[in-house]
């Protein structure tokens, strides 16, 4: 069995808005083992990227985050600020959507990644700027030598995000997350970007959880994957059974309105996402869902072992048995 | 939508009915006012009286009504206020909107031209162009007099029109680019259509802003050149709120203070208000809060 | 950069040029300088007179009279004030150097306690901190400088001396009167108050920009990032929020500077402050035009020159704007 890097347990988040306590996280149960890349899916307001962000600590004042989080043995559910900052760029690091904005346009590239270095090993500024360019080179970046001179805004968004990964295993983490890492590139740029990461995590031996809302993505790269709808995990699977066998009616609904070839109608899930403010009782799913009974409703199904995956769909075999 | 958000900024709604009330006794100041605007409270020795029963705010330097005298003269600086900043606005929306619109040699000389009167200190573009305009006789049956207030009027209104040029200006080019813009041009709308139903419509947020803080301005410039006497002279010891700001300066020393107080505390508490009430205009009308969920 | 500030600075001249031939052109038309000679000189004969014409270049012929004026101005040999003659440098001199002092000493405590006031505020948006630097920012804006200035003397020097006998602070003037030579004590108290009325206005409109400003990038995405590093929180603050707010509060700081030197007229009146503002407003009764045009050129070349190093220091501190 390989190490357990991440362990999530009943995480709960819920934002203090002007119109009252939002959840958006509703108790998530997450494993993340060493090597591996994961991915957890879902569409916005699923809570996925809140979730990560509550580990890393991230999240604004208004933010209540309860549960546990658990990286390498340290729980980081209300730890000291000192120790959440020796964590984060160290142990776990974060990339995110948009490349751009997650760089600043007044440091150069090879300063804000140095920055990333000093701050967690004793290094000399020329050292560190030699490293930075080295990680430049390793995530495929020409001239890194000269590049490294440069500012953000002279990047490409594709070389950009190479830029943000280099940045974030700097220091060789034993977690990366990745937040829709290529939802904002070009298709044909998707492809380089999940390829470096790929290749970043082979040499570095990192975790990888890789959030997204495109299924086609995830099929490229990952090994398991997690379903998240309205702030709770609704299915875990294997990469292959998530995709033959899905055992939640939403993951068939996803996989359905995925457009693939020899289909002529997509087929979209009926209805919106719930209102985080007032969630329905039990099943989230169930006003969309075409199998929901009364007993859907009744309280917040727990997920269950269905085969291989593990499901939170009351009626799983059943819905199984049906496709 | 707007209106909520404007009526969750307390001070604003406050400065809303400060304001209303203000011109209600403005208006009716006939009735309101005590006394005329020259006439003594009483029999001398009548100057320089500390407020008292038959003069409420005291008494100036002839012996007459400080509080009277105050309402006129606010009477006054609000309708010089109001008609520049109304004259400047409509002017300024044209001007800007045509130079954001159509850019080119039009909009570069809107540009050098409004950099050109803002490079200097206010004040002294005020006084010299007082002047200059002032000197020019075949505009003097218009304009009127140097020291009228229909004058002060177009002064400030040939100055104030540049500040709201540049932001009407900054929302035309902002909008310009945007696809219902590019929807009616598409469809065959004339460009003066575009700018009277696309344009102006979508920038009315920054042109109210503008004009609250236009009519400020011109209160505050009108009292500023009241104060070095280039202001307002209508005859018959007319008087208006820069005007009695003005003489608040030589009451000091002697230790008159109600001739300094009132009519300062007039000021602040009329350019507070307005300011307020723009604040959060600003804020009712900022696209950026306008997220219909 | 080089080639950009050498361009600018070649452009200068010939603005320089055009904008001071308006100024000839609105201030002879604005106060009338011929009448304003015979005025203050009753009795100056025809020869005179017609001196005083063309040493200011104050032909019938406006082209030709602005280019006599500009070959005198630029050679130095200014003319010199219908008032009983006096030189123009001397007392230019003296009036730029008060304000410049007065200027300095008020914008560096303003900008600076602005700023501290701004950060403050913004770091906890919409807190009590946040609310109470916002409407007396707000106060400090709505409240003209004169009406501060006003109840400022009412205070200090009026009813300060009646309840303790001594004045304060003074209110009038660089030294008390009939002072001579240089004394950087007196003169300092007599700048207490119109540099703290000055500096109320400047805090209060750069307590505002900083807030707004750093509202802005705080809210940003590579702060987030910057935190996901680890680093401290201070270095959050300063190496990557501070850095990136500072840089339009800076560009407007360069303009505000450039137009301290003609910008306080107002307080200088009132406190009988013998700079700039003074200097203008007296010349301007008088018509006095030998004493105006200098002080306009003076005021011109500033504005020019602080505008240029606005976009210059813009350029400087953001990568992304490029000079053409």
């Amino acid at each position: 069995m390989k190490e357990k890097v991440l362990e999530v347990r009943d995480l709960r988040v819920t934002f203090n808005t002007p119109l009252g306590p939002l959840a958006a996280v509703r108790g998530v149960d997450l494993d993340v083992y060493g090597g591996e890349m994961v991915a957890v899916v879902g569409e916005s307001g699923s809570g996925k990227s809140v979730s990560f962000l509550a580990a890393m600590g991230l999240l604004p004042r208004t933010a209540t985050v309860e549960g546990s989080v658990v990286l390498q043995g340290e729980q980081l559910v209300g730890a000291a600020p000192k120790k959440l900052r020796s964590v984060r760029g160290r142990l776990m690091s974060m990339i995110f959507q948009d490349p751009l904005s997650a760089l600043n346009p007044v440091h150069k590239i090879g300063a804000q990644i140095s920055e990333m270095l000093r701050a967690h090993q004793s290094m000399s500024e020329k050292a560190a700027l030699a490293r930075a360019v080295d990680l430049l080179e390793i995530v495929g970046i020409p001239q890194p030598g000269d590049r490294a001179q440069q500012y953000p805004h002279e990047f490409s968004g594709g070389m950009r995000q190479r830029v943000v990964i280099a940045m974030a295993i700097a220091n060789s983490p034993k977690l990366l997350i990745a937040d829709e890492p290529t939802t904002a590139l070009d298709v044909t740029v998707q492809a380089q970007i999940l390829e470096v990461i790929q290749r970043v995590q082979a040499q570095f031996g990192t975790a990888v959880v890789l959030i997204t809302h495109d299924l086609g993505v995830v099929a490229r790269v990952c090994e398991r994957v997690n379903v998240m709808y309205a702030g709770r995990v609704v299915e875990r699977a294997n990469i292959m059974d998530v995709f033959d066998q899905p055992t939640h009616p939403y993951t068939r609904g996803l996989l359905a309105s995925l457009p693939q070839t020899g289909v002529e109608r997509l087929v979209p899930i009926n209805g919106f996402p719930p209102n985080m403010l007032k969630p329905p009782s039990g099943c989230a799913f169930r006003p969309r869902c075409t199998h929901a009974t009364d007993a859907c409703g009744a309280s917040l199904p727990e997920l269950q072992p269905v085969g291989d995956s593990m499901s939170a769909c009351i009626r799983a075999r059943e819905v199984m048995a049906k496709a | 939508m707007a209106f909520n958000r404007f009526v969750s900024h307390k001070a604003a709604v406050v400065s809303v009915f400060v304001m209303a009330i203000l011109v209600i006794f403005v208006a009716l100041s006939p009735f309101t006012a005590r006394y005329g605007v020259n006439e003594a409270v009483q029999a001398p020795p009548n100057y320089f009286l500390t407020p008292r029963a038959n003069a409420w705010l005291g008494t100036d330097d002839i012996g007459r009504d400080l509080y009277s005298r105050l309402i006129y003269g606010v009477r006054v600086s609000l309708v010089i206020g109001l008609f520049s900043a109304v004259i400047s606005v409509v002017l300024g929306c044209l001007i800007g909107a045509v130079a954001g619109f159509r850019g080119g040699r039009f909009d570069d000389v809107v540009m050098r031209v409004t950099d050109l009167f803002l490079a200097f200190p206010f004040l002294v573009t005020l006084l010299v162009m007082r002047n200059v305009l002032g000197s020019i006789e075949w505009l003097r049956p218009i304009i009127g007099d140097l020291s009228s207030v229909r004058f002060i009027i177009v002064l400030f209104a040939v100055f104030g029109w540049m500040g709201v040029a540049r932001i009407v200006r900054g929302q035309v080019l902002a909008l310009k680019e945007r696809e219902f813009i590019e929807a009616a041009r598409a469809v065959g709308a004339s460009r003066w259509y575009i700018v009277r139903r696309h344009l102006l419509p979508n920038s009315i947020g920054p042109i109210m802003v503008a004009l609250t803080f236009s009519v400020v301005s011109a209160i505050i410039s009108e009292a500023t050149l009241a104060f070095f006497g280039y202001g307002p002279q209508a005859g018959d010891g007319a008087t208006s709120l820069g005007i009695l700001v003005g003489a608040a300066k030589s009451a000091v020393n002697p230790g008159f203070w109600w001739l300094a107080v009132f009519p300062c505390l007039t000021l602040v508490v009329i350019a507070l208000s307005i300011n307020f009430i723009g604040d959060a205009l600003r804020d009712a009308t900022d696209p950026r809060l306008q997220r219909d969920s | 950069m080089l080639r950009y500030v050498l361009r600018r600075l070649a452009w200068a001249v010939p603005t320089l040029l055009f904008i001071t031939f308006l100024v000839y052109i609105a201030l002879r038309t604005g106060t009338d300088p011929v009448a304003s000679y015979k005025r203050v000189n009753a009795r100056a004969t025809p020869a005179k007179i017609q001196q005083y014409i063309d040493a200011n270049g104050l032909d019938p012929n406006y082209v030709r009279g602005y280019f006599r004026w500009l070959g005198n101005f630029l050679t130095f040999d200014w003319p010199r004030s219908i008032k009983g003659s006096r030189e123009v440098w001397p007392a230019l001199k003296d009036a730029l150097a008060n304000t410049i002092r007065l200027g300095i000493a008020a914008s560096a405590v303003g900008i600076v306690v602005g700023l501290m006031l701004g950060v403050f505020a913004a770091l906890r948006p919409g807190g009590r901190r946040d609310v109470a630097v916002n409407t007396a920012a707000f106060v400090g804006i709505s409240v003209p400088p004169y009406v501060s200035a006003i109840l400022f003397q009412l205070l200090f020097a009026v009813y300060w001396s009646r309840w303790f006998g001594s004045t304060l602070f003074p209110t009038a003037g660089v030294y008390p009167p009939g002072h001579t030579g240089f004394d950087l004590a007196l003169m300092a108290k007599h700048m207490v108050l119109p540099t703290f009325v000055v500096a109320i206005q400047i805090i209060a409109v750069y307590s505002r920009y900083m807030r707004s400003s750093l509202l802005d990038v705080l809210s940003s995405e590579y702060m987030r990032t910057a935190r996901s590093k680890g680093i401290s929180e201070r270095r959050v603050l300063f190496k990557h929020g501070l850095r990136n707010a500072l840089i339009p509060v800076v560009t407007i700081a360069a303009l505000d500077v450039g137009a301290i030197v003609g910008g306080l007229i107002i307080t200088e009146n009132i406190f009988s402050y013998p700079g700039m503002g003074m200097y203008f407003l007296t010349a301007f009764g008088d018509g006095d035009f030998p004493l105006l045009m200098p002080w306009m050129v003076i005021i011109v070349f500033s504005t020019l020159m602080f505008n240029l190093l606005a976009d210059i220091s813009y350029a400087w501190l953001d990568p992304r704007i490029r000079l053409e």
